[in-house]
């Protein structure tokens, strides 16, 4: 077992790279790459559940903890491991990459062995950026998972791929310019990438205090661009528009949020406390802005991102409120909201790919003829909506209570006015796509409702998001033990503030 | 310990130039109808021996032969295997796109194996007059082979164009020679290195110093001397930009850092802040120009002025470490730009029917394996991790942070997000859905030398990018031997 242990994080990392080179190697007949890239994923998820099978939560700290030199001048360590904030969000990532394969079952018909390799690719990236430990090792991911990416929204773009993907990538790329500057400059001070060592270089108060805000600042702006935290979110709509949907799924929220609780808030909490007001009133803004925007929006894909700006938005809000209560149920939330988004958008490239619209206005009166699509549907949107006893319930019952209690009770009032307001534009959705009259367009198809293979992953994450409103302390005590270092940061918060 | 004779000093050169002669001799003796493609691979043949000849003069004691003129160290052997490599990849590239029925195929190998003995022996040199030897043998194989198609306009205007700015900048250097040596008495590197300190006439040296640089900077296509190359990459035939958009200017960045660093490293404030400005423009003027680009080697042209900027900031740098990432640079460039001439030699085909950015378009859905391969070099070019290039931009950025230099990093990085425009432009044309007349295109095929020369560069890219540790080493390796004076002198 301890040897599994050594090396699981590794086997996690490369045996998508492994199913990538595989997709290559075989030949691109009756839907081969598919299955190679379906059985890799699956493979990568029993890899990934096997991390909290066996996670210690009465340890704080590192676990699964890998350490070697990679390279030595500059010192560069191949350093991974696994702690309360990213153990599941690695699970969950390794969940929706089953969930995106299924997703593109029918979808992609085209170059299948180039998206697909492409597609394990971006899994690695993401993996490598949920358990990189030393700072360039995590550059380096952070930079990777765009490149798949930029070319897969080029390459399966609806209308103008090449444009949506330029966008993408330049309004990540360009800040994270700036990221490297302010990494190297770190190196060049302290001579290390390690993220505890940085720590607490930054902690002792050794680096000078004016460049170090600086430092922090474009950490910050880095990962809010990638959130993305308004007003930072001009590459979100068009990049849900084009994506693919296994792509779409999870472009937005998971790596900002973690790169901001481990690498913002975590390497420089004195600098992050200066800034959280700011981020609050921007994620306050941006939930209601959102809200708003995706009331209006006539394009489904389109009202999706928008639901996401508003809905990432009270995720931020929930970070940098600098609170316990806020913090769980941001991660909590990270994690429903990943679950929740990739039913949604499987269900709306399910519509898309038979109808060949996202016009919302094309449609209607689908529920009697795909039932199936539209109870899951319904069902996912409830959990989104922030039903009780769904998933969605818990994280922003979490978020507006540490926000009332802890940051301010007029920001919790708007974020929650928010929330109504998200009720009603998921219902509306709802209504317009599968109620009311029957449309031209849903007469013109056959109804040929959801697959015995898209039920198979639909049932579970339903399953799942009704267990994650139910039992939400399957997830919490890790997820407590995650932020660990938060909380002594908090204490030092609260105690600054008595002072 | 015995002196290690003359000839194992030039061991690589020596068999280089066997090689041309015999491609040479054999051109003009086989019957003409029969095909020529063989030299070819003599030629690969030829410089696959070299690069293994280079590779055993590690074996040598540091020193200098042939009456103190020549160097082996750590330092050229990181060179010279770099520069056999590229004449490699070159070579096998030039197999499989020549056209069959082109008569001067013969002279296009000796050429490109001539250039070859050219640019090993410059980086080797250790005395001014057979650094302007090696210098002239190069560029003049390389004015040649510019202008090898003759059927077209832009082929010899390329050529005219620079065989005659060349020239100049062969001038400068040669003036700035003479200047040095009249203030020093010597041409020997060394012994300028011990006189320059104590010289009577210290100006003298500095205008020296000036046109040297002027002369090396027009060879590595830095800014302000880099008007030519745009034109020269249009104009010439593919294989031959591969060549000469890498290995030349690898030869030349040895050059520079021989000058710099181990003739008058005194002279540190003076070429310091010249280096900073040129670095600067070059970045700036390269990466601005190449936006404006539709032509693709027009656009890689303007890049690899950029790319020469980024490599100048590794000079910021101090001492071993600056030596050492310009070292790691220039092996990460010119892999991948060897690389990205390569697919774009196969996509436009010999004859340029596809020149531009647009004909590009749906390249990936035409020919999976070239358009795959064109997006991971254009990565590589802008930096993306895994790849040589990020590496190269890494180890160079942080030398010069190390020197200091921090507007010159930020300046640099902001430029390097700004190349991505352009580079995605091409690689994002490339993954997009053909339209229109491309969809009719077919698909160039890849042969078994192109095929070999594509894995090298992939091989070498991914090397330098995942695994760069041992080339780090052998970088810092000759960057010591550049900085220690020569522990033998050879029999004359």
């Amino acid at each position: 077992m301890n040897e599994i242990n050594n090396s699981i994080l590794t086997l996690i990392l490369l045996l998508p790279l492994a199913g990538a080179a595989l997709v290559l190697l075989a030949p691109d007949r009756a839907k081969l790459p598919n299955w190679i890239a379906l059985l890799t994923a699956l493979a990568t998820l029993g890899l990934t559940l096997h991390l909290p099978a066996h996670f210690d939560k009465a340890q704080t700290g590192f676990q699964f903890v890998v350490n070697l030199q990679w390279i030595e001048k500059p010192a560069i360590f191949y350093h991974l491991g696994v702690d309360g904030l990213s153990l599941w969000l690695v699970v969950l990532v390794g969940l929706l990459a089953p969930i995106g394969v299924v997703a593109s079952w029918n979808a992609i018909r085209e170059r299948r062995k180039v998206f697909f390799a492409l597609f394990l690719v971006q899994q690695t990236a993401m993996f490598g950026v949920f358990l990189s430990l030393d700072l360039m090792l995590y550059y380096g991911f952070w930079e990777l998972s765009l490149v798949p990416m930029a070319i897969l929204i080029a390459m399966y773009g609806r209308k103008d791929g090449p444009r949506a993907a330029l966008k993408f990538f330049l309004f990540t790329f360009i800040p994270s310019a700036p990221l490297l500057v302010a990494i190297l400059w770190l190196y060049a001070r302290t001579g290390s990438f390690d993220f505890a060592t940085l720590q607490l270089w930054v902690a002792s108060g050794a680096l000078p205090a004016g460049a170090l805000g600086w430092v922090a600042l474009t950490f910050l702006f880095a990962f809010a661009v990638k959130v993305p935290v308004f007003p930072l979110h001009g590459w979100l709509a068009d990049t849900f528009c084009e994506a693919p949907v296994a792509l779409a799924m999870v472009v937005a929220g998971k790596l900002g949020f973690y790169s901001m609780l481990r690498f913002h808030i975590g390497l420089f909490p004195t600098q992050a406390r200066i800034v959280a007001p700011v981020l609050v009133g921007l994620a306050v803004i941006g939930i209601l802005y959102g809200a708003c925007l995706a009331l209006v929006q006539r394009d489904f894909w389109r009202l999706m991102a928008f639901a996401a700006l508003s809905h990432l938005s009270l995720i931020t809000l929930g970070i940098y409120g600098l609170t316990l209560t806020g913090w769980e149920g941001a991660v909590y939330q990270i994690l429903n909201h990943g679950v929740v988004d990739g039913a949604l958008f499987m269900l709306l490239g399910v519509l898309y790919d038979r109808y060949r619209t996202s016009e919302i206005n094309a449609y209607g009166g689908l529920a009697a003829k795909l039932p199936r699509t539209a109870t899951f549907f319904v069902f996912a949107s409830l959990a989104m909506i922030g039903l009780p006893m769904l998933g969605g319930f818990v994280g922003e019952f979490l978020i507006l209570i540490g926000t009332f209690t802890g940051v301010s009770k007029g920001w919790a009032i708007a974020a929650t006015l928010g929330v109504i307001l998200g009720a009603a534009y998921m219902l509306w959705l709802m209504q317009r796509l599968f109620f009311g009259p029957e449309s031209k367009l849903a007469a013109s198809a056959p109804p040929d409702d959801l697959c015995v293979g898209q039920l198979a992953v639909l049932w579970p994450l339903a399953v799942l998001m009704l267990v994650m409103g139910i039992a939400p302390m399957l997830w919490l005590p890790a997820i407590q033990a995650g932020p660990h270092p938060l909380q002594s940061l908090s204490t030092l918060f609260h105690g600054e503030g008595q002072r | 310990m015995n002196p290690v004779p003359g000839i194992f000093r030039i061991l690589p050169e020596v068999i280089l130039t066997l090689t041309g002669v015999a491609v040479m001799l054999l051109d003009a003796s086989l019957p003409p109808r029969w095909a020529r493609r063989p030299l070819g691979w003599v030629a690969a043949f030829g410089s696959t021996f070299a690069l293994w000849a280079s590779l055993w003069q590690i074996s040598l004691p540091m020193g200098t032969g042939f009456s103190g003129t020549v160097e082996t160290s750590a330092f050229t052997v990181f060179f010279h295997v770099l520069i056999c490599g590229l004449v490699l990849v070159a070579l096998l590239l030039s197999l499989d796109t020549l056209p069959e029925d082109s008569h001067h195929q013969g002279e296009f190998y000796a050429l490109i194996v001539f250039g070859a003995v050219g640019m090993c022996l410059l980086t080797g040199a250790v005395e001014l007059l057979l650094v302007f030897i090696a210098l002239e043998i190069s560029s003049i194989a390389t004015y040649v082979l510019v202008g090898y198609r003759k059927n077209t306009a832009r082929g010899p205007e390329a050529a005219i164009k620079y065989f005659l700015l060349g020239s100049f900048a062969t001038a400068f250097l040669l003036y700035g020679i003479a200047l040095i040596f009249g203030a020093t008495g010597t041409t020997g590197i060394y012994e300028i290195a011990r006189l320059a300190p104590t010289a009577q006439n210290h100006s003298l040296i500095l205008a020296g110093l000036g046109l040297m640089l002027v002369g090396i900077l027009f060879k590595v296509s830095a800014a302000p001397f880099h008007v030519w190359t745009p034109d020269v990459y249009e104009g010439a035939p593919s294989p031959v930009v591969a060549l000469i958009s890498t290995a030349p200017k690898a030869a030349a960045f040895a050059l520079l850092l021989r000058v710099i660093y181990e003739m008058l490293p005194t002279l540190r404030p003076v070429w310091s802040p010249l280096l900073w400005v040129v670095a600067v423009l070059s970045m700036t003027v390269g990466n601005l120009a190449a936006l404006r680009q539709t032509n693709v080697k027009r656009m890689l042209a303007y890049s690899s002025i950029a790319h020469a900027g980024y490599l100048l900031a590794a000079f910021a740098g101090l001492g071993n470490d600056g030596i050492m990432a310009a070292c790691f640079y220039i092996a990460a460039y010119a892999a991948m730009n060897v690389g990205v001439f390569a697919v774009v030699t196969l996509a436009s085909g010999y004859n340029e029917k596809l020149p531009l950015i647009d004909d590009f378009r749906g390249l990936i859905y035409r020919s999976p394996l070239l358009g795959s391969l064109l997006i991971f070099f254009l990565a590589s070019l802008v930096g993306i991790p895994f790849t040589g290039g990020f590496f190269g931009k890494l180890t160079t950025f942080s030398t010069a942070l190390g020197g200091g230099a921090i507007w010159l990093v930020i300046i640099g990085l902001l430029n390097s997000g700004l190349a991505a425009a352009y580079y995605l432009r091409l690689a994002l044309a490339a993954a997009q859905r053909p339209a229109g007349e491309n969809a009719a295109v077919t698909a160039p095929t890849v042969g078994v030398a192109v095929g070999a020369a594509l894995l090298l560069a992939v091989a070498a890219t991914l090397v330098l990018g995942i695994v760069p540790g041992d080339v780090l080493r052998a970088a810092e390796a000759g960057a010591h031997t550049l900085q220690a004076p020569p522990a033998e002198s050879g029999a004359p």
